[in-house]
C-alpha cells in the first residue's frame, strides 16, 4: 500500500452508505451558486451548511423557496446530490464542498465535474461520482418518480446500487480512493516525502532572488 | 479488498544536479515536448506508481479569503511554513476600494484581512497588505513585481491564477486544503494534465481586444471544453499581443474549464520582465534567459486536443447569459432557445435568459445599462485603463449610469495617475477607486442592486456574482467605456477616432 503518514488521520474512514437522491438538474452549476461569495468572509470552515445554495434556496426576504429541491420534505436526510453536467465550475473556493458536506451530502453525482471542485471534494470526503449521460438520465428519472428511493454507494467496490438491485460502477482516482477508504489525508503523504523534497530543492536554484 | 502495491519509481534523490541541466538535457532520442510537459517534468519531485506526482511549487501566492483555514490547519498540526521565502501574501478580495481614511464598514471583512496579517507575521511570510505601496489584486502584482517568471510553477487559492501562464509559467488555482499542503510541504499532489493547443492565427481588427478574443474562444469551446487540460495559446495573433493582453487571455482559461493556460515566453516577455523588482539580475538574468529560450514547445510535439480560432473574424464580444460561454458579437442577436436541439443546453439557455430578463432573437445593442465596472484581474491593468480612458476622454458618462474604475494595484493606480488617466475618468463622471477585486466578486461592498445591468470587464457573469440579483454583461474595457458614455450596450467601433 501507499505509505501515508500514520498520524494523519484527520478524516473518518469512508464506509459504504445508503441515502436518498436530491436532484438539481442544472448544467454548469458554479461555486458562486453553491455558496455565494459574500459568505466567504469567514475565517472558519464551520457553519456553511446553512448558506449552501443560499440564493437559490431563499427569497429576497430570507424565506425558503418551496420549489427549490433542498427545501422539499424529501431533502431532509438526503445524502446524495444529483446535479447537471460540469458541476462546480468557476471559483476554487473549498467553501463549496465544505457547505455541501455540512448540509449532509456524502456524494455528488454528475456527468462531469470541474477540475478544482473535484480535487476539493475528494479532500473533504465528499465523493464526486461521474457517470455517463445515460445513467445520469436514469438516476434523474428515479429521483423524480421515486423520491424516497434509497441508493447505495460503495467506494471500495466503486459502485452505486439502485433499489432494484442494478449496480453501476464509477471511476475514481486510485490514490484518492485509498486515502478516503483509510481515512487519511494527503498532506501526510507529502510530509512523509520530506527527504525527496529537500533533495529536489538542493539541486535547484530559486529564481526569486529577494523574497523574504 | 484489493490494494495496489506501490513501488517508488523515479523518486528524485540526486542532490548535486543543477536544475537547468535536468530540465533541458539535450537528448536526441527524447520525443518532442510541449512547454506544458517541459515545465511539468522539471517540477516532479517524486512519482510513485499509483500515486499522483509530487509537484514542486516555485511561487505560492496567498490572499485573505482562501488562506485562514489553511493556517488553522498548520497550527492544529504544529507545522511551520516550509518556504516562506517562496510565499507572498496580499489582501485584495474583501478590501474596500473607497477612501482608505474612512472607517471600515464591514467588520467581518476587516477581521479577515487582520487575520491574514497576523498569520503572515506568525509564519514569516511577506504580506503586501493594506497600506503597502505594492498591494493589489494578487494576479496583477505577481507579474508587475517580477515574481512570476517563465518556466515556474505558480499556485494560489484562486482560480484566476491561470493569469500567470502569460509568462510561460504553469499556474493554477487550488483549494484551501492544497494551500495548506503547499504551505507545509511546498508541493502538491497532481495528476499529469492533458495538453490542449489553442491555435489563434490572423490579426485582431481595430476596436477588438484580447478580452473579445478570449470571450469568443470560450463561446466556441464551451465552459467545460478545457476540463482536465492545460491550454497552450499559440499563433500569430497571440504573438502580437502585449504581456498585459496575454494575461487577459490566460486569466480566463478557467472559464473554459482549464485550470491553466499559458503562452511560451518570447522577446515580449523578456522586455516586460527586465528590471522588475524581483526578476533576476545580471548573470542570473542571462542564465535565466538562456533557460527560458529552451522552454517553447518543440517542433513536432503533439497535444491531446486542439482548437483553433481566426482572430481576424473576432468582433467585440458581450455576454448575454449566466456563464462566460454565453457570449455573442455585440451586434448579434441573443440566441433563441427554440433553435437549440440539445435539451440540457436549451434548459440552461432558458434559465439564463429568465435570470437576465432578456428576449431571445434580439441584439443587446441599445439595451440600457445601469452600471459599468472597469477593473479586476482580467482587465485592471494600465493598458486596460488607457483603453477605457481613450473612449472617455472629452466625453461624459451618461446620466444615471454609475461607473466604477478600479485599478488592479497600487502600482497601476500610481502609473495611471501619473498619466492623468484618473482625471479623464473623474472629469467624465466616473468613480476612481482604490485597488482591489471590487465588483468582480462583490465581497467588499461594491455591488449591484437586484435587477441592475452591469457591463463589466471582469471574468464571471454567474448569477449574483456582482451582487445578489445583479445582471452582468462581460465585455472589454473599450466596450465598457463606450457603454458608460451612451448608457446603452454599444459597439465601440462606431465611436473610435471621433
Amino acid at each position: 500500500m501507499l505509505c501515508i503518514c500514520p498520524q494523519e488521520t484527520a478524516m473518518r474512514k469512508f464506509e459504504p452508505f445508503a441515502g436518498r437522491l436530491i436532484s438539481i438538474p442544472v448544467d454548469n452549476i458554479d461555486t458562486d451558486q453553491i455558496i455565494p461569495a459574500r459568505f466567504l468572509k469567514t475565517i472558519s470552515k464551520e457553519g456553511l451548511g446553512d448558506q449552501l445554495f443560499y440564493d437559490w434556496r431563499y427569497d429576497a426576504g430570507g424565506r425558503p423557496r418551496a420549489d427549490f429541491a433542498l427545501n422539499r420534505p424529501e431533502a431532509r436526510g438526503a445524502r446524495i446530490l444529483l446535479a447537471g453536467d460540469n458541476f462546480g465550475c468557476g471559483s476554487s473556493r473549498e467553501h463549496a464542498p465544505w457547505a455541501l458536506a455540512q448540509f449532509g451530502f456524502r456524494a455528488v453525482i454528475s456527468s462531469s465535474f470541474a477540475d478544482i471542485f473535484r480535487q476539493n471534494a475528494l479532500k473533504n470526503a465528499l465523493l464526486p461520482i461521474a457517470v455517463s449521460r445515460e445513467i445520469h438520465r436514469e438516476l434523474l428519472d428515479l429521483a423524480v418518480s421515486a423520491p424516497e428511493a434509497v441508493v447505495r454507494v460503495d467506494l471500495a467496490a466503486q459502485t452505486i446500487r439502485l433499489p432494484d438491485g442494478r449496480a453501476f460502477s464509477f471511476p475514481i482516482d486510485g490514490f484518492a480512493r485509498q486515502c478516503l477508504l483509510e481515512g487519511v489525508d494527503e498532506l501526510g503523504y507529502v510530509l512523509n516525502r520530506e527527504s525527496d523534497i529537500a533533495a529536489f530543492e538542493a539541486g535547484r536554484k530559486s529564481l526569486i532572488h529577494t523574497l523574504a | 479488498m484489493k490494494r495496489q502495491r506501490v513501488v517508488p519509481a523515479r523518486c528524485y534523490r540526486q542532490a548535486a544536479v543543477s536544475w537547468n541541466v535536468r530540465i533541458h538535457m539535450p537528448d536526441r532520442n527524447h520525443r518532442p515536448q510541449t512547454i506544458i510537459e517541459k515545465v511539468w517534468d522539471a517540477h516532479v519531485v517524486c512519482q510513485e506508481s499509483g500515486a499522483p506526482a509530487l509537484l514542486y511549487v516555485d511561487l505560492h501566492l496567498i490572499h485573505e479569503v482562501t488562506s485562514p483555514q489553511a493556517f488553522d490547519g498548520l497550527r492544529r498540526r504544529g507545522l511551520r511554513v516550509r518556504r516562506p521565502d517562496l510565499t507572498i501574501a496580499t489582501a485584495d478580495h474583501s478590501v474596500p476600494t473607497t477612501d482608505p481614511a474612512l472607517p471600515v464598514r464591514d467588520e467581518v471583512a476587516a477581521r479577515q484581512v487582520e487575520q491574514l496579517q497576523h498569520n503572515c507575521r506568525d509564519f514569516g511570510i511577506t504580506c503586501l497588505g493594506p497600506g503597502d505601496p505594492r498591494q493589489g489584486i494578487v494576479h496583477v502584482i505577481g507579474p508587475e513585481l517580477g515574481l512570476t517568471l517563465p518556466g515556474m510553477t505558480v499556485v494560489c487559492g484562486d482560480s484566476h491564477t491561470a493569469t500567470h501562464g502569460a509568462f510561460g509559467a504553469l499556474a493554477f488555482g487550488i483549494g484551501t486544503s492544497e494551500v495548506e499542503m503547499v504551505l507545509a510541504g511546498q508541493c502538491l499532489l497532481q495528476r499529469r494534465p492533458m495538453t490542449c493547443l489553442v491555435s489563434v492565427d490572423g490579426r485582431l481588427a481595430p476596436g477588438v481586444a484580447a478580452k473579445d478574443l478570449i470571450l469568443a474562444l470560450i463561446a466556441q469551446f464551451g465552459v467545460g471544453g478545457g476540463t482536465g487540460c492545460v491550454l497552450e495559446y499559440r499563433g500569430a495573433a497571440i504573438r502580437a499581443l502585449s504581456m498585459e493582453e496575454r494575461m487577459t487571455v490566460c486569466n480566463m482559461s478557467i472559464e473554459a474549464g482549464a485550470r491553466a493556460g499559458l503562452v511560451a515566453p518570447d522577446d515580449v516577455t523578456l522586455e516586460y520582465l527586465s528590471g522588475r523588482p524581483y526578476a533576476p539580475l545580471n548573470r542570473d538574468w542571462d542564465e535565466a534567459v538562456a533557460r527560458w529560450k529552451r522552454l517553447p514547445t518543440d517542433d513536432g510535439a503533439s497535444y491531446d486536443k486542439t482548437v483553433s480560432l481566426d482572430a481576424s473574424e473576432v468582433a467585440p464580444m458581450i455576454t448575454f447569459g449566466t456563464n462566460p460561454g454565453m457570449g455573442v458579437p455585440v451586434t448579434a442577436p441573443v440566441p433563441d432557445p427554440a433553435d437549440v436541439r440539445d435539451a440540457s443546453v436549451r434548459d440552461s439557455l432558458v434559465k439564463a435568459l429568465r435570470y437576465m430578463d432578456l428576449e431571445p432573437g434580439i441584439p443587446l445593442l441599445g439595451r440600457p445599462v445601469n452600471v459599468v465596472f472597469i477593473g479586476s484581474c482580467t482587465n485592471g491593468r494600465l493598458s486596460d485603463l488607457r483603453a477605457a480612458a481613450s473612449m472617455l476622454r472629452g466625453r461624459k458618462v451618461h446620466p444615471g449610469v454609475r461607473v466604477l474604475v478600479v485599478p488592479g494595484s497600487q502600482a497601476v493606480k500610481r502609473q495611471a495617475e501619473s498619466e492623468g488617466l484618473h482625471k479623464v475618468f473623474l472629469d467624465a463622471g466616473a468613480e476612481w477607486r482604490q485597488p482591489g477585486c471590487s465588483m468582480c466578486i462583490a465581497m467588499n461592498g461594491d455591488e449591484l442592486r437586484p435587477g441592475e445591468y452591469c457591463v463589466s470587464t471582469s471574468n464571471r457573469n454567474f448569477e449574483g456574482r456582482q451582487g445578489k440579483g445583479g445582471r452582468t454583461l462581460l465585455a472589454s474595457p473599450l466596450t465598457a467605456a463606450a457603454c458608460a458614455v451612451t448608457g446603452r450596450v454599444t459597439d465601440a467601433r462606431y465611436m473610435l477616432g471621433t
